[in-house]
């Protein structure tokens, strides 16, 4: 049962990437704004001319 | 489009009702020709989108235009921006007109209406709008003149709101609880087995758990638990003891008996209730900390008073920042705009607005050499004015030197840190004395079990939550009946509040309700004509009257003359028409003081007088009579005498009512009513009241629009709401009732704990199922009680 030191090994290191991606969410400001992005997905794209 | 009647009825972009059909455009009517020609311009641009993600997206454009001449100025630029090289400038405005998806839509297609905008984004709560532009190209005044010629005007004030909300951010809590969600999450899964038992095959991993179960508790003792460690500190060193004290020392207490079973290999010990713990403490830190992104209580007459204004030297116009203002500078003070300083009327027609100082919407006019306090906005022409004190001396803006505004210690020691005094003496008495009857026995390491399981299971971690939790869910019930608080603090303020102080106008009378009346009878032809002559005069109350007339014909008016300060008169389809105040009008027959009154005579028969009559919110009087029972009651008013009388029947018998108050005194009055040990909570609404809402116990800024200014304070109401007070005052009293009672449940599972605890006998395993078992029923107490008696009392 040797196999389970690795993975545990495995499962922590799973995690680890994981709180380093959300502290890098985090610092990069993705959280600073919860609101807009949700109203600015549903714009639809611009017409290239748009008839007058 | 075709145009049907009810689209002609109201305004395109804004969908106000269009008074006459004058502005047209494409088939589509507008209401006025500021609405029509942000239409024009977003047309030429193609930028219609607009208004098809909502009807009728824009706000109404009132005619103020602004002028933005001190943008060109470098020193002001400077301090306004985020970020500019060679090339590009970055820079946020606060942008109160920002309200719906078509906002955002617009003001980030910008770079369509002009391409040297690169970039701009949005941020809807916030109302913010982030700008990266060519400065090679555009000027910031430029860029600024942009936005309001499409509607969104940004709000630039001297008190940054943008910048200093940016600092407000917390992100090192979120890091902090994230950390410590991790850890009690990977603890949790090495202690599991422990709980259901090990059989002989699991134990070689015993020790490998013990250890990686160290190793997670390290980050949570040392960076997510600090804060409970300075503040401890912070408060032993004042010879204090607050909350944090207690829980520092259980978080220390837990860390170094974990350590010490897993290093002599003698159990597995408590690192799951250890980072449990600590999740769930910095939760309640975080459920305390709300915010609200649209609101500010923290603004003063900074955030109020322009950036700059233009100076006349020798001559010539030159824009000026504010604090380079000195005395004996000559003003030049255009229609809407702010007078900074005291300053003397020099040269042209005064008419000032005081409504953000005094409250007191009707405007006053000032004549030539008369000193006029900063804060007023000069309605009309631009006059000239002589700077007499500096900004910072004035007789408004004095008042931020008082030494009020420079504490910001608490203003009532809360619930939690008196009781954590006593609480943290009877752990220590039980935990030592414990110890010492396990040494008497002669067991020691009994004695060293029992006195950290004491430690432990006394935590008083169901205080420290339930605080906040039943707070913040009193706060919520607060915020749908639209009282907003600036923290949980304030609830506990709230609750011991014995008496209420009032400012009169604009607090517990309404600015928008202010009614116009007339005191006689007028014939339909006699409107008309009142309104032709009314319609040529600049004067805001003509404006008032010719909305209240509401007629649609209009004549020409021969031999029109207009006096400054008395009235106006002209003849109009032979007759002849006066109107102003009673000595001009009336022929003096009446000396009327009120200036908020219109006197008119037709062929010199004189008809009666318009007056403006403030109206009380509705419900202040069933308010009143509901609290009087158990509150006292104060008026401080800036205003003259005259609605004493109407005042005496809101008010109860004996009332204090107290007139012509200067902002000082309005300030010292309730230090006086707080050295009598009165808990006051002061009703204000203008920048004249900021003073007495510092110094009060609790603040309540009463405004009509949330978004609008509001000076500093605790709490800001939505004037609506005012007559819920009454029930917003007994759910906090509620709430603190709740949390007593919470910690009554608390000891009953202290008490089972430490049964256990003294005889030495604690399990890792009871640790971990009392701990949570007693915060899960607190916390499901405290907030459906909490809801449960808002229901009760028909609050949303």
């Amino acid at each position: 049962m040797n196999i389970l030191y690795f993975l545990i090994g495995c499962s922590i290191v799973v995690a680890l990437i994981f709180l380093a991606a959300f502290f890098w969410s985090i610092r990069s400001g993705q959280h600073d704004d919860m609101h807009t992005p949700a109203i600015r997905i549903l714009f639809d794209d611009d017409k290239p001319d748009q008839t007058e | 489009m075709a145009v049907t009647t009810s689209i002609a009825a109201s305004c395109y972009h804004c969908g106000t009702a269009c008074e006459n059909d004058q502005y047209i455009l494409d088939d589509k009517a507008f209401c006025c020709a500021g609405c029509r020609s942000v239409y024009q311009i977003l047309a030429e641009n193609n930028l219609c989108n607009y208004y098809h993600y909502n009807d009728t997206p824009g706000q109404v454009r009132n005619e103020k235009q602004q002028r933005f001449d001190y943008l060109d100025e470098p020193s002001i630029v400077s301090k306004l921006i985020d970020f500019t090289d060679q090339d590009i400038t970055v820079i946020t405005f606060y942008i109160p007109a920002i309200h719906c998806s078509s906002c955002i839509w617009l003001l980030e297609h910008l770079h369509k209406l002009n391409c040297a905008v690169l970039h701009s984004r949005i941020d809807f709560l916030k109302k913010e709008v982030n700008i990266t532009f060519k400065h090679s190209q555009l000027s910031l005044k430029q860029l600024v003149e942009l936005l309001s010629a499409v509607g969104y005007e940004p709000l630039i004030s001297q008190q940054d709101v943008v910048k200093e909300k940016k600092h407000s951010v917390n992100h090192s809590l979120i890091k902090r609880i994230a950390l410590a969600g991790f850890c009690m999450g990977n603890v949790m899964l090495f202690t599991f087995p422990e709980y259901l038992g090990l059989s002989s095959f699991e134990r070689q991993f015993q020790s490998l758990f013990g250890w990686l179960n160290l190793i997670f508790s390290i980050p949570v003792v040392f960076y997510s638990a600090r804060d409970f460690f300075t503040s401890a500190w912070a408060s032993l060193k004042n010879k204090m003891i607050n909350l944090d004290t207690p829980l520092a020392l259980i978080i220390a207490v837990l860390f170094l008996r974990t350590a010490f079973e897993v290093i002599t290999k003698t159990g597995p010990g408590f690192a799951d209730t250890l980072t449990g713990l600590v999740f769930l403490l910095l939760m309640g830190r975080w459920v305390r900390q709300r915010t609200y992104h649209h609101l500010s209580f923290e603004r003063d007459y900074r955030s109020y008073f322009p950036v700059g204004v233009t100076l006349l030297k020798e001559g010539n116009e030159k824009p000026a920042a504010i604090d380079n203002i000195n005395i004996g500078d000559r003003m030049l003070i255009h229609n809407n705009e702010i007078v900074p300083a005291d300053s003397i009327l020099m040269k042209g027609e005064g008419w000032f607005d005081f409504s953000f100082v005094t409250g007191e919407s009707a405007p006053v006019q000032k004549v030539l050499g008369e000193i006029v306090y900063a804060g007023g906005r000069q309605l009309g022409e631009a006059v000239e004015m002589e700077v007499v004190k500096p900004v910072s001396q004035s007789y408004l803006t004095r008042l931020w030197n008082n030494e009020t505004f420079n504490t910001t210690e608490s203003k009532i020691k809360n619930f939690n840190d008196s009781i954590a005094r006593y609480f943290t003496y009877a752990v220590f008495v039980i935990s030592f004395g414990s110890a010492l009857f396990w040494v008497l026995q002669g067991d020691n390491a009994k004695a060293w079990g029992a006195f950290t399981a004491v430690i432990i299971v006394a935590c008083p971690c169901v205080i420290a939550l339930s605080t906040p939790f039943t707070l913040s869910s009193v706060l919520s019930i607060f915020d749908k009946n639209r009282f907003y608080l600036k923290n949980t603090d304030v609830v506990e303020q709230l609750a011991r509040i014995d008496t209420l102080v009032f400012d009169k106008t604009g607090t517990i009378t309404s600015p928008q309700a202010a009614a116009l009346s007339f005191s006689g009878h007028l014939t339909q032809f006699q409107k008309e004509l009142i309104a032709s002559l009314a319609r040529n005069s600049v004067h805001p109350l003509s404006r008032e009257i010719i909305k209240w007339l509401q007629v649609d014909t209009f004549y020409s008016v021969s031999d029109y003359r207009e006096i400054a300060g008395k009235g106006v008169s002209g003849i109009i389809k032979g007759h002849s028409l006066v109107m102003g105040n009673a000595a001009f009008a009336a022929g003096g027959s009446e000396e009327n003081a009120d200036s908020s009154t219109v006197h008119v005579s037709i062929n010199d028969e004189f008809l009666g007088y318009f007056k403006i009559r403030q109206q009380w919110r509705s419900g202040i009087k069933e308010m009143i009579s509901n609290l009087s029972a158990k509150f006292s009651f104060h008026l401080i008013s800036g205003d003259k005498e005259t609605d004493r009388g109407s005042l005496k029947t809101i008010f109860p018998h004996g009332t204090p009512l107290n007139f012509k108050q200067s902002p000082q005194e309005k300030l010292e009055y309730v230090q006086r009513l707080q050295e009598d040990n009165r808990k006051v909570m002061m009703l204000g609404d203008g920048l004249n009241d900021a003073g007495a809402l510092k110094q009060s116990d609790l603040g309540v800024a009463v405004t009509d629009n949330v978004n609008n200014f509001s000076p500093g304070c605790d709490a800001i109401l939505d004037g609506t709401s005012m007559p819920v007070i009454p029930r917003f005052i007994s759910l906090a009293k509620f709430g603190m009732r709740t949390i007593k009672k919470s910690f009554g449940i608390a000891l009953v599972y202290n008490m089972a704990g430490i049964y256990f605890a003294v005889q030495g006998t604690l399990s890792p395993l009871t640790a971990a199922v009392l701990m949570p078992m007693s915060t899960i029923t607190i916390i499901t107490f405290t907030s459906i009680s909490t809801h449960y008696f808002a229901k009760k009392n028909k609050l949303k």
